[in-house]
């Protein structure tokens, strides 16, 4: 796999940023070479958040992406921005929970995904961002669901591994839209 | 033959450079006499600042680093972190401390850095040749106050000490002058009770002396400790503006019984 | 068994080198986007017993690292653009005094405030002078995280070994994002004896002073000479680059840190179109790889050269220093905080290899 790249964006708070993270940490669990770029800015809270996060079999050259494989939006904007990035044949995922939009590429995979009804189904808002991890890994197959979860074991400190399963679940939950 | 004095060997011995009549040099001797008195000239770095004193480096004989204007304490903050149980001073005219330097001095004190600051204040820029410093008191003609400094157009004096005191990080803080023999023990006993309190860790320290300018000031040497009487005194009352509750018989009575009296 | 490695934010990575380095004093002031290495520092470096003071200002931080530097502890600072500005006054003194440390700059685009994004526009500050006098420091430019754990260690040996100024020179990129790094075991850290140091005299008979001031002038000339001296002996021996594909080049890319990983993606695309597109990538930037360049340049196989920068033409004018007339030399560089797009600058090398002597320099 050559630069497989992503780009996740919506609101700052709602867990872009650490959703970045996860899918590296996933990566790297299997040994790939990763790199994740955040937006950086004068907002602290409230302002639009997005990251770019590349996985690679050799080392990578940049880490900020203007193709990417997968766009995940958690809000409008974000995909008005960022469609374009979209390499042809490319994955929008958005949490159509949140809001709807009609992509205007027509050379993309569009997937609508109640992302945060999962989220508040399973009780956890933070769960929202996983399960659009889940959909992406089973669209595309950039990490496995094995590999999320030993790396979530890895990362999160002891007291947290309590949520784990959750995670693992809403992660499941995400996978069924992408089949 | 009795000896009545003898040079101290807090000092290298190297001639000054300073003006007849200015007491850079009697401060200089007495932050020395202190430093043996005391014994603790092996375990004291000095900060030099830029003004007459640019190379006090030169006659104090302990380690010593030159810093850029203004800059000393925090030239003495990167020291003294790395070497708590030894001393650390800086030596600082008032164009140095009171107005390139203001931030630096005001947040070591703030700080409560263990250092000491030794302030001497003349109420002029000495070494580019007599321009008007923070210090400059108003009326007093100066190079760039050539018709006197106008409170409406330059502004007001800035009393360090006073200013310093409010803060507190600041530990012990007196203003002395060098006038007379009975002020030169006073000043002498100041700079100790500095060092005291640094050894102690109470905070940041400072002796401020009022100090003469007969070249700049364009008068002779005892005209010069005249005009510091009448003018100056006014403008800087002498006295201990900080610290003043601090039992100094207690400290130096510890520190020697510390140093198992091998300095007493 | 394969090697550790954690995914780490480029600026924490900075810090924790300067951990393992034995560094045990960090002096800063905030600005973006460096804070990381602050925020890494106050807990970290208070945890371990070091120092660390939040500083009043960029210009009271460099002095502290002065002050420490001279009573010979191992000392950083980071900061980024107008903070750096701020700082020149305390580095052309530790260039004067001769004293050992290190500052880390995460370039943001300027001049003035400008903005916080990532660009290569200080290097003229960086590389030439940048305060007063007549002096050089160390300017290091990774291009990786990795590289950051390990040439902020080499910086701190450099900086001991050579009694000047390291710089490591990243920009909000490399600051802020966040790779694998593994903490191997880099050289050993060196520990110089430094008997010049002034933290109290215990026992020496002479006092040690540290100061940059040398009145007489005939002094200061023999002292600038002898840091002349130094520089060049550095030049001859601590130029660090990586060189890759310039064998068969018809284009030579000149490219460092960010810029230069863009333009290895670039490389990739323009073998596919089939362009033989080589890269030197400067490692130091002070000192220079003058002579490397040089050397490409009298190749028979090379058309030209292309710099690539986040500035508006900066290190092109070394590029064109060190290929001394031999062949042309381009620029191409975005900047305000804009990064190339490989696009552009494959539609550059593109130009350029069917023209080579068009819009040169």
């Amino acid at each position: 796999m050559i630069d497989f790249s992503i780009i996740l964006a919506g609101f700052g708070g709602q867990g872009i940023l650490s959703a970045g993270k996860m899918a590296a940490e996933a990566a790297l669990y299997e040994g790939k070479e990763v790199s994740w770029f955040p937006s950086y800015g004068p907002e602290m809270r409230g302002g639009t958040a997005n990251c770019s996060v590349v996985i690679s079999d050799e080392p990578i050259g940049s880490p900020v992406v203007n193709d990417a494989d997968v766009l995940i939006c958690l809000n409008q904007p974000s995909v008005e921005k960022f469609e374009s990035y979209l390499k042809p044949g490319g994955i929008l995922i958005i949490d159509s929970s949140l809001f709807t939009v009609e992509p205007t590429r027509t050379d993309i995979k569009f997937i609508p995904m109640g992302a945060s009804q999962i989220a508040t189904d399973l009780g956890n808002m933070a769960f929202a961002t996983i399960s659009m991890l889940g959909c992406m890994s089973e669209a595309t197959g950039c990490f496995s669901k094995e590999s999320f979860e030993s790396a979530l074991y890895q990362i999160l400190p002891e007291r947290r591994h309590k949520f784990i399963p959750g995670n693992m679940e809403a992660f499941s939950k995400g996978a069924e839209f992408a089949k | 033959m009795a000896v009545v004095f003898e040079a101290t060997k807090g000092l290298t011995g190297k001639p000054f450079h300073y003006c007849p009549g200015c007491t850079h040099g009697i401060i200089h001797r007495l932050i020395g006499e202190v430093m043996c008195e005391l014994g603790i000239l092996e375990e004291t770095v000095s900060v030099a600042s830029v003004g007459c004193s640019y190379n006090s480096y030169e006659y104090f004989a302990c380690d010593a680093v030159q810093a850029a204007h203004g800059r000393a304490p925090a030239v003495a903050t990167g020291i003294k972190r790395n070497i708590k149980d030894k001393f650390v001073f800086t030596y600082q005219g008032d164009g140095d401390l009171a107005s390139i330097g203001a931030a630096e001095i005001t947040h070591a004190a703030a700080r409560g850095e263990k250092i000491t600051a030794f302030f001497v204040n003349n109420a002029v820029y000495g070494m580019t040749s007599g321009q008007m410093a923070p210090t400059t008191l108003l009326g007093q003609v100066t190079t760039t106050s050539p018709f006197g400094r106008d409170a409406s157009y330059q502004g007001y004096p800035i009393n360090v000490s006073e200013l310093l005191s409010n803060l507190t990080g600041s530990a012990y803080i007196e203003r002395v002058c060098l006038t007379d023999y009975k002020n030169i023990q006073a000043a002498k006993k100041a700079i100790k009770q500095a060092f005291l309190a640094q050894q102690a860790n109470l905070g940041f320290t400072m002796v401020e002396f009022l100090s003469t300018c007969p070249t700049n000031w364009g008068k002779e040497p005892l005209e010069a400790m005249d005009w510091l009487k009448e003018k100056m005194l006014p403008q800087y009352p002498l006295g201990v503006y900080k610290g003043a509750d601090i039992d100094f018989k207690k400290l130096e009575a510890d520190f020697k019984a510390a140093r198992g009296g091998e300095n007493a | 068994m394969a090697e550790k490695r954690v995914l780490m934010k480029g600026n924490e990575v900075i810090a924790e080198a300067a951990l393992r380095a034995g560094c045990r004093n960090y002096f800063g002031y905030p600005i973006t986007p460096q804070t990381e290495v602050m925020h890494y520092m106050a807990k970290k470096m208070v945890q371990i017993g070091g120092n660390f003071v939040q500083a009043e200002s960029e210009v009271a931080a460099i002095n502290m690292v002065y002050g420490a530097a001279a009573a010979g502890f191992r000392v950083m600072t980071s900061s980024s653009s107008p903070g750096i500005s701020l700082k020149q006054e305390g580095i052309s003194y530790i260039a004067g005094a001769e004293l050992p440390a290190v500052v880390v700059n995460i370039v943001r685009a300027g001049p003035g405030l400008g903005g916080i994004l990532p660009a290569q526009s200080d290097y003229f500050q960086a590389t030439k002078g940048g305060g007063h006098g007549d002096y050089r420091n160390i300017v290091i430019a990774p291009a990786s995280v990795q590289e950051l754990y390990e040439m902020t260690v080499e910086a701190f040996n450099l900086a001991d070994k050579y009694r000047m100024l390291a710089m490591i020179m990243g920009d909000g990129t490399l600051g802020q994002m966040m790779e694998p790094v593994a903490f191997r075991d880099v050289e050993p850290i060196v520990n110089v004896e430094k008997p010049w140091a002034a933290s109290g005299r215990n026992g020496r008979a002479e006092h040690n002073v540290v100061t940059s001031i040398y009145i007489n002038p005939d002094d200061l000339e023999a002292k600038n000479n002898e840091l002349k001296a130094k520089y060049d002996y550095i030049e001859e021996n601590e130029v660090r680059f990586e060189e890759i594909n310039c064998e068969d080049a018809d284009i030579v890319l000149v490219a460092y840190s960010t810029c230069s990983r863009i333009c290895k993606n670039v490389m990739k695309q323009a073998a596919q179109k089939g362009l033989k597109v080589g890269m030197l990538r400067p490692i130091t930037l002070w000192p220079f790889p003058h002579k490397k360049i040089n050397e490409i340049a009298a190749k028979s196989n090379v058309k030209a050269f292309l710099s690539v920068e986040l500035s508006n033409g900066q290190m092109v004018e070394d590029v064109k220093l060190a290929v001394n007339g031999q062949k042309p030399v381009h620029f191409f560089g975005r900047n305000g905080g804009n990064l190339p797009s490989q696009k552009e600058i494959l539609d550059r090398i593109i130009e350029i290899n069917e023209n080579p002597m068009g819009g040169a320099l």
